[in-house]
This record gives C-alpha cells, sequence and structure tokens, in this order.
C-alpha cells in the first residue's frame, strides 16, 4: 500500500491534464482536488483535463469531489473537462441521482482538448485578447455574441 | 460468504472491489458490477462516518432469487428517521444525499432495519437476470 503516491498532474502549454488510473479512495480524492488548484495557481492553466476512464466506479463522494473541483476551478478561472466516463459508470451515476452540475465533459482526450481550446478561444475573444488558436485562424463574428 | 471489516476509509475500496470481483465471478453483466460496487461503496461508507465500523458481508446467494446478497451492520448511532434518510438529497454526513436512496435504486431489494443507539443492519440484493 502507497500511501502517499499522490496522482501527477502535468502541464503542457496551457493545460493541465491528470489521469486517474488508481481506484479512489476518498482522502486521495481530496488530496487531488487540493493538488488540481494547487497546480493551476502555480501555473495559471486555463484548462485541466481530468481522465476518468481508468475509474470503474464513480460513487457520491467521487462525484462530488469531482464536481466541486470543477467550481472550485472556476474561480480560479480554470475550466475543467473530465474525459473518457466508462457508460457502465455514466449508467449508474444517472440511477445513482447523482448530476455532475455544470461539469463539462467530453469521450476522450482528443475532444476534451478541443472543447477547452474552443471554450478558452471563446472567453479571450469576449475579454478581446487574441485566441491561442495557431493552426485554424477563426473569424471572429463581429455582428454580436448571439 | 465474504466478511470484509470496515474500521478505516480504505476499507470502503476493499469492500467495493471484492463485491465487484465476487458479482463478475458470479456471471454478472459489467453494468450490474457498476451498479453492485457503487452501491456497497455509498453503504460501506455510511458505516464509516456514521457508526466508525462494522461490516460487509458479501454472500452469493439470495434465496428464492439467484444473485447477490450484501449485508451491511454495524453498531452505531442507528438512523433516527428511517423514511427521511431514504429522502433524496437528505444528508446528515458529508455525502450528496444520495447514499441510502441512491444504493435502493441501483439494488433490486433493499432491507434496513435501525434503532437509534442500537445499530443498522442493511442488506441489498441484486439479482442476476433470467
Amino acid at each position: 500500500m502507497i500511501e502517499s503516491n499522490s496522482i501527477p498532474i502535468l502541464k503542457l502549454k496551457e493545460f493541465l491534464i491528470v489521469s486517474i488510473q488508481t481506484d479512489l479512495h476518498d482522502r486521495m480524492a481530496e488530496q487531488l482536488q487540493y493538488d488540481i488548484l494547487n497546480k493551476i495557481s502555480e501555473t495559471a492553466a486555463k484548462g485541466v483535463l481530468i481522465d476518468i476512464s481508468a475509474l470503474e466506479m464513480v460513487d457520491s463522494f467521487i462525484g462530488r469531489t469531482l464536481a466541486d473541483t470543477a467550481k472550485m476551478a472556476s474561480t480560479l478561472d480554470s475550466d475543467i473537462v473530465i474525459v473518457g466516463m466508462k457508460p457502465a459508470v455514466a449508467i449508474t451515476l444517472v440511477e445513482l441521482g447523482l448530476s455532475l452540475g455544470k461539469v463539462h465533459t467530453a469521450l476522450n482526450l482528443d475532444e476534451g482538448y478541443e472543447f477547452l481550446k474552443n471554450l478558452i478561444d471563446e472567453e479571450m475573444q469576449l475579454n478581446g485578447e487574441n485566441p491561442t488558436q495557431e493552426t485554424e485562424v477563426k473569424k471572429p463574428d463581429a455582428s454580436g455574441s448571439d | 460468504m465474504h466478511l470484509v471489516r470496515i474500521k478505516e476509509e480504505r476499507d470502503i475500496v476493499d469492500a467495493r472491489g471484492t463485491a465487484k470481483e465476487i458479482a463478475r465471478e458470479m456471471g454478472f453483466g459489467l453494468v450490474d458490477q457498476t451498479r453492485i460496487s457503487t452501491a456497497v461503496s455509498e453503504l460501506a461508507r455510511n458505516i464509516f462516518h456514521y457508526a466508525g465500523e462494522g461490516e460487509v458481508r458479501i454472500e452469493a446467494d439470495c434465496h428464492p432469487h439467484k444473485g447477490i446478497r450484501i449485508t451491511f451492520t454495524d453498531k452505531g448511532p442507528g438512523i433516527e428517521d428511517v423514511e427521511l434518510a431514504m429522502t433524496d438529497g437528505w444528508s446528515s454526513a458529508r455525502s450528496m444525499g444520495k447514499g441510502l436512496p441512491g444504493a435502493k435504486r441501483l439494488a433490486d431489494r433493499m432491507e434496513l432495519e435501525s434503532e437509534p443507539g442500537n445499530g443498522t443492519k442493511i442488506a441489498i440484493e441484486k439479482w442476476l437476470p433470467e
């Protein structure tokens, strides 16, 4: 039993990537929440991708911790996307009566990454900053936000 | 019959892992395995949070049905108002108030005996599809 084995958080450009590869016990989930928020604050990451494809179940505690982490991250101006939820986990979550609230989810890491990138570009455009996209030039719609 | 004692937090992980493994061996599909391990996680956590300790008994038999029966026993404070505890959204601890009603929805049958001051005994059953 490796008690202090924490889940690695990788920085990739303006994003953080977390892949949960172990069955989370409660304290570990809380520690991960704290670590992610710390890392956001340290790196000013604009978004966090949390891969839960290896999680075989998400109960109310883990679900709440993930939802809370997303809320807390947004107060630090960072967006969280949960990616890779197993279908059986999604079914069980809904039957359990758990809603992840406003947490963004995506099918896999690729889609989560695209989603975050678009989200952040939109936010930057709203703030009148230059988008981060390098390969694809998106034409800003000057006629209004609707 | 398998017995998992709940004394510390990581025993919750042990209980749900053991239940899932037994369910898999019994021939439950992946979604049912997930329902079972999630329900066990909720109810084992209740033991840990409310009673401090207790036990989870996992049996590959729930006569007259073919299925798994899991019993959660503790000598904690008991549940004062069972009806209230079964209400969605109600929680006196730190989960999301999904524990009891959520576990009931994930199971095919749930029995609950509790007396304030005398602990709680909860049994859930999940039946194999015919």
